[in-house]
């Protein structure tokens, strides 16, 4: 995909952080930092083993390789850059992520990309529960399988699953899209499947295209959103609460 | 939040390194929990012997001369190797119950804190790192050890408070979470003639683990009965002579982390916690799942 190809691209002009020398605050600040139009456009960052909060806020476009796997919250809040973890990612990956993207190769613990507002998330091993809970516009495709609880009240944005989903599925879901291709363990509350529409195949394709998935058809997901029962008060509910 | 770790062994050749390795993976996760920290290191099994872990407010004073006062009230010989506020005691694991009783009645201000073939358990206030120090964790050998750093949320910040808890022979678990329901089910226990040291809600559960085992079950049975029985937020992992189990409810909000090797399992509610054991690069990591229950035997 465009991203990793940029980065293998500028190796060798890359701005290295090891993070076994260098202190997690020494890095998000130098990232922090970062004025429009700098060159400093190649991050690497070595030795991640956990730290929680790996190159969160970065708000200039610039390309962060993390060689290994991170812990909670990577990339939270992220706009415009394109961060790539080798390995896998804690709870919280690309919280409220604004714009750009966050590429994981391994696998990402629950609330992968929660509340998240743009941009584009791609997990390419599975995903834990809560993936896409309240997301705001953010796109996340996820190559394997989510867990439980997905896109929990989420409100705009599309959600790809190649693989399968948990149980509640989009429980009390707003106008996010989900695509699953494979099964899903039972549907939310107000939760429902839809038709695939052209429009939808279109989009579909685009964010596969996106994510760089290839040899797999847009025919192949179903669609799944909101019923709408739940967007005004019914009177006839009264006793439930 | 709180953060706990297990570590099973499966090439003996690591147990001399157990204690170091442990010790390492729960001060990774200080900033879990800074209340308290414990650990629990399942040794070598002898037949001639079986060990009571006790603590007292006041070492100096109640730890003295109490093995030959304890030797003459069970008319056993009697060891005890003292740790700062902790001690283990030895003698025959026939009279293992009776060596509790007679410490209660020697020094009533004693507590123990764990009992059985294999297990010692240490525990204390404190950060991670300090209580590994006060108890040499570091040096201790074994083939299983669970460990956990608190945040308190529900009951006092003691000695008692801290995890693991025990309440069985040779069984242990450490909890992240918080139980709605263990009033209740400490109450129906007490009917059943368990006894509790603390108000605490962990160890309501462990009393449930060791209940239900008492009745039979295995320890992948009892597990999977806390998923009807306990209710609220919960990562349980439990110690038994041999064993080494997870389950996490259904809701599993709370973190948990997973790495498996031809030499370990190993638990961290992180995985900073297990960053630094031999061959993690390439050893299976996975997020147990919700509901589900891992155990492992020797």
């Amino acid at each position: 995909m465009p991203a990793t190809s940029k980065a293998t691209r500028d190796q060798s002009h890359a701005r290295v952080f090891d993070l076994d020398v260098m202190s997690l605050r020494e890095l998000n600040q130098a990232l922090h930092n970062l004025t429009p139009g700098s060159n400093e456009t190649a991050w690497e960052v070595l030795n991640p083993k956990g730290n929680h909060s790996v190159a969160v806020g970065v708000d200039q476009p610039v390309t962060i390789d993390v060689r290994g796997s991170v812990g909670y919250y990577c990339g939270g809040m992220n706009s415009g850059s394109t961060i790539t973890v080798h390995g896998s990612a804690g709870p919280g990956v690309g919280e409220n992520m604004m714009s750009g993207s966050i590429i994981i190769k391994g696998d990402a613990s629950q609330y992968a990309g929660a509340t998240g507002r743009g941009g584009l998330l791609v997990i390419e091993g599975n995903a834990s529960s809560r993936c896409g809970i309240s997301m705001k516009g953010i796109d996340i495709v996820v190559r394997g399988n989510i867990g439980h609880m997905s896109a929990f009240m989420a409100q705009s944005g599309n959600l790809v699953v190649l693989g399968d989903a948990g149980d509640a599925l989009g429980d009390s879901i707003y106008e996010a899209r989900l695509f699953v291709r494979g099964k899903v363990g039972s549907l939310g509350a107000d939760c429902i499947a839809k038709e695939m529409r052209p429009e939808h195949l279109e989009l579909l394709q685009g964010l596969l295209d996106r994510a760089g998935i290839t040899g797999v058809k847009p025919t192949e997901f179903k669609r799944y959103g909101s019923a709408r029962t739940l967007y005004n008060f019914n009177i006839d509910n009264a006793d439930a609460y | 939040m709180c953060g706990i770790v297990g570590l099973f062994l499966k090439d003996k050749s690591l147990e001399p390194q157990l204690g170091s390795m442990l010790s390492e993976m729960l001060i990774s996760l200080s900033d879990r929990g800074p209340d308290s920290a414990g650990i629990a290191i399942y040794g070598a099994p002898s037949k001639n012997e079986a060990k009571i872990t006790i603590q007292s407010a006041r070492p100096e004073r109640d730890f003295r001369g109490l093995d030959t006062e304890l030797a003459k009230a069970i008319g056993t010989p009697v060891s005890i190797v003292v740790k700062s506020t902790h001690a283990v005691v030895r003698t025959t694991p026939a009279k293992i119950d009776e060596a509790r009783e007679a410490i209660q009645a020697l020094r009533p201000d004693i507590r123990v804190m764990g009992a059985g073939d294999v297990v010692e358990i240490y525990k204390e206030v404190g950060m991670p790192e300090a209580v590994v120090n006060r108890f040499d964790v570091r040096s201790m050998t074994g083939t299983h050890g669970i460990g956990h750093t608190r945040m308190a949320t529900e009951s006092a910040v003691t000695t008692m408070g801290a995890h693991p808890f025990s309440t069985g022979a040779d069984q242990c678990l450490v909890h992240n979470g918080s139980l709605s329901n263990h009033n209740n089910v400490r109450r129906e226990l007490v009917r059943e003639g368990m006894k509790f040291e603390t108000e605490n809600d962990t160890e309501v559960a462990a009393a449930y683990l060791s209940s239900q085992m008492a009745h039979g079950k295995n320890l992948g049975e009892a597990l999977k009965g806390t998923l009807s029985d306990l209710d609220g937020f919960f990562t349980f992992v439990v110690g038994t002579k041999n064993g080494f189990g997870v389950v996490r409810d259904p809701i599993a909000c709370k973190p948990a982390v997973m790495a498996e090797t031809d030499q370990y399992v190993a638990f961290g509610s992180e995985y900073r916690a297990l960053t630094k054991l031999p061959g993690i690069d390439n050893a299976r990591v996975w997020e147990p799942e919700p509901a589900t229950v891992y155990f492992w035997e020797h």
